[in-house]
């Protein structure tokens, strides 16, 4: 009951914020709804683009990872993404912002039509972006859903019998896209900002401190990674160890440098770095961002390594031969801290399944901006109506998400990889037209459709994403995906037409 | 070319040997089968992952200060309305 009074005072406070920001703060111009006039400093860029690119991984999946397979996961995913997200926001983000604020961009679409002067390709992108965003936000919404009803299990046990008390996955999914659609609808860009901070916070601090309270009731971080090192030292290494196999192939370790990729091109990110204030807000952003993922995975890391060994009076707290990683963080929350704790770590790990926010608003950016004001005409529509647009998307797409996760079936979740390698194949794309002189509109075509074609035929070889573990000679499919891109998009682009001088001279200005 | 010119490209180059030296460093086979515990409870490959993560904060800090792009120093003037 308390975590369901918790989650429930939480998401009363995310709306409370979200109009805060937007009757305090908002300028009631389009410019603020969509990318909250380009205004946020140092402190708001950081924690809004740390909440969007932090997922209910970062808690949840982060520690039933490192139950199953040990430490190696910390430097597959977050040790490999400080170093590439920094990257990304240093040498993309921020010259993405520049001509952002330059040109009047909102979207990806808009740039990418005017870089390569090709309306034809904005709409290709286009469907190629929202097709790779939907499944990412139908997997956001079941697993918020799919959290409260394990954290509220036995909370109304006369209301919901068939789950033994707890709050149905449907109905708290149905109450996240709700909360989320309110603050979204209301505030923008704005309030998907402040909502960020907050949950950035949320998942930080309540981390940590689940790190402490587990450790002080095994008997000290010691005696935790001892009872590892006696019963599960194979957890502690990647490779072989105590007559186990290794957790994973030196290849395939290198491979995973490409998956982190995806940032440059995710839509929700690009909205938020629209919204910097100044370039210089860019500094703290990819000075901290490393060590905010730091902050989140290790202490999940080695929670999820304690959870193989740790015991209570006498008994494991995760059974031998338990089978879902994603129930790991609730056993050792639920068994080894004190019961309100349940309810204030439920806080943290909702917190983390709210990226929903921007990825609603950015559907509903990229509809209005680059399909229905671009088709019908910008003058048609002054700063009100263009608002007013984009509230009647952020309608549309939170109901017609909801009712995407409703029939969407289990096997969506594995699509989440495969979203990411989707994004990072168009990494080529973004990085070319931010450096490359010599880009041109068919090298730009042909690399996005060789992306589709690879990526197709890899998940088609994947069984359509169903074998978790398929690998292409080792690699991650990401690795021939993105290099076949790069590949189209190099030959292409020499054997055809160069850019007239003058677009190549709007976005590549003479040296100093 | 100006000073400031030169100190950017001269710092771009740096900027750029230093990351690749990061991906060289971070795949750390020589921790690849070490499970010993640092402090007595922390797994060296994970403390070690996480310093990378720190030197990722220092690298790209450092290149936002001394790599940074001249034609960012100043603000771009127009701020144009929304859209194109």
């Amino acid at each position: 009951m308390f975590a369901l009074v918790m989650i429930s005072l939480y998401l009363l406070a995310l709306l409370l914020i979200g109009r805060w920001a937007h009757v305090g703060y908002s300028r009631h111009t389009a410019s603020d709804y969509y990318v909250a006039s380009r205004s946020l400093g140092p402190f708001m860029l950081v924690m809004s683009i740390f909440g969007t690119t932090m997922t209910s991984f970062a808690l949840v999946g982060s520690t039933g990872e490192a139950w199953r397979e040990g430490i190696g996961v910390y430097g597959l995913m977050a040790s490999w993404s400080g170093i590439i997200h920094s990257a990304c926001f240093f040498l993309i983000g921020v010259k993405l912002w520049h001509f952002g604020k330059l040109y009047g961009y909102n979207t990806q679409v808009q740039y990418f039509r005017d870089r390569l002067q090709s309306p034809t390709f904005g709409l290709l992108l286009f469907v190629v972006v929202v097709s790779l965003v939907i499944p990412y936000i139908i997997i956001n919404i079941l697993a918020a859903g799919e959290t409260i009803q394990i954290l509220t299990k036995g909370a109304l046990p006369s209301l919901f019998p068939g789950t033994a008390g707890a709050v149905p996955q449907a109905l708290g999914s149905a109450v996240i896209c709700f909360v989320v659609f309110v603050y979204v609808f209301g505030g923008g860009a704005r309030s998907t900002a402040w909502a960020n901070v907050m949950q950035t916070l949320s998942f930080m601090v309540l981390g940590l401190i689940a790190l402490v309270v587990i450790a002080i009731n095994l008997g000290g971080p010691v005696a935790a990674s001892q009872q590892v090192a006696e019963l599960r030292p194979d957890l502690l290494v990647r490779g072989a160890a105590a007559g186990h196999e290794a957790r994973i192939s030196h290849l395939e370790f290198l491979s995973y440098v490409f998956v982190p990729l995806s940032v440059a091109m995710f839509p929700h990110l690009f909205q938020n770095w629209m919204t910097a204030k100044s370039a210089k807000a860019f500094r703290v952003t990819v000075m901290l961002h490393p060590v905010f993922i730091m902050l989140v995975w290790a202490p999940c890391i080695l929670l999820g390594i304690w959870a193989s060994s740790a015991m209570v009076d006498g008994q494991l707290v995760v059974p031998l031969g338990w089978k879902d990683p994603n129930k790991v963080l609730g056993m050792m929350v639920d068994r080894l801290t004190p019961p309100f704790f349940a309810g204030v770590l439920a806080v943290g790990v909702v917190a983390s399944t709210l990226a929903l926010d921007t990825q609603f608003l950015v559907l509903a950016t990229m509809f209005s901006h680059d399909i229905v004001m671009h088709y019908f005409g910008r003058e048609r529509f002054d700063d009100q109506k263009q608002i007013l647009l984009g509230r009647v998307f952020v309608v549309v797409i939170a109901v017609i998400a909801y009712l995407l996760s409703a029939f969407a079936p289990r096997s969506v979740f594995t699509l989440g990889v495969w979203c990411f390698t989707g994004f990072s194949s168009l990494f080529p794309l973004v990085f070319a037209s931010l450096y490359w002189k010599r880009l041109t509109k068919l090298g730009a075509f042909t690399s996005v459709l060789t992306a589709l074609a690879v990526w197709l035929y890899f998940f088609q070889e994947a069984n359509w994403g169903l074998s978790r573990d398929y690998r292409f000679h080792g690699l991650m499919p990401v690795v021939p995906t993105v290099l076949a891109s790069a590949l189209a998009l190099v030959v292409v682009s020499l054997l055809t037409k160069p850019p007239a001088a003058e677009v190549v001279g709007r976005f590549f200005p003479k040296d100093a | 070319m100006t000073a400031l010119a030169r100190n950017y490209y001269r710092n771009r180059n740096i900027m750029w040997v230093l990351f690749v030296l990061l991906l060289v460093l971070h795949h750390d086979w020589w921790f690849w089968n070490d499970g010993r515990l640092v402090f007595g409870f922390l797994p060296i490959g994970l403390g070690y992952h996480m310093l990378i993560s720190v030197a990722a904060g220092l690298l790209w800090g450092w290149a936002s200060f001394y790599a940074w792009p001249p034609e960012l120093e100043g603000e771009p003037e127009k701020d144009a309305a929304s859209g194109t």
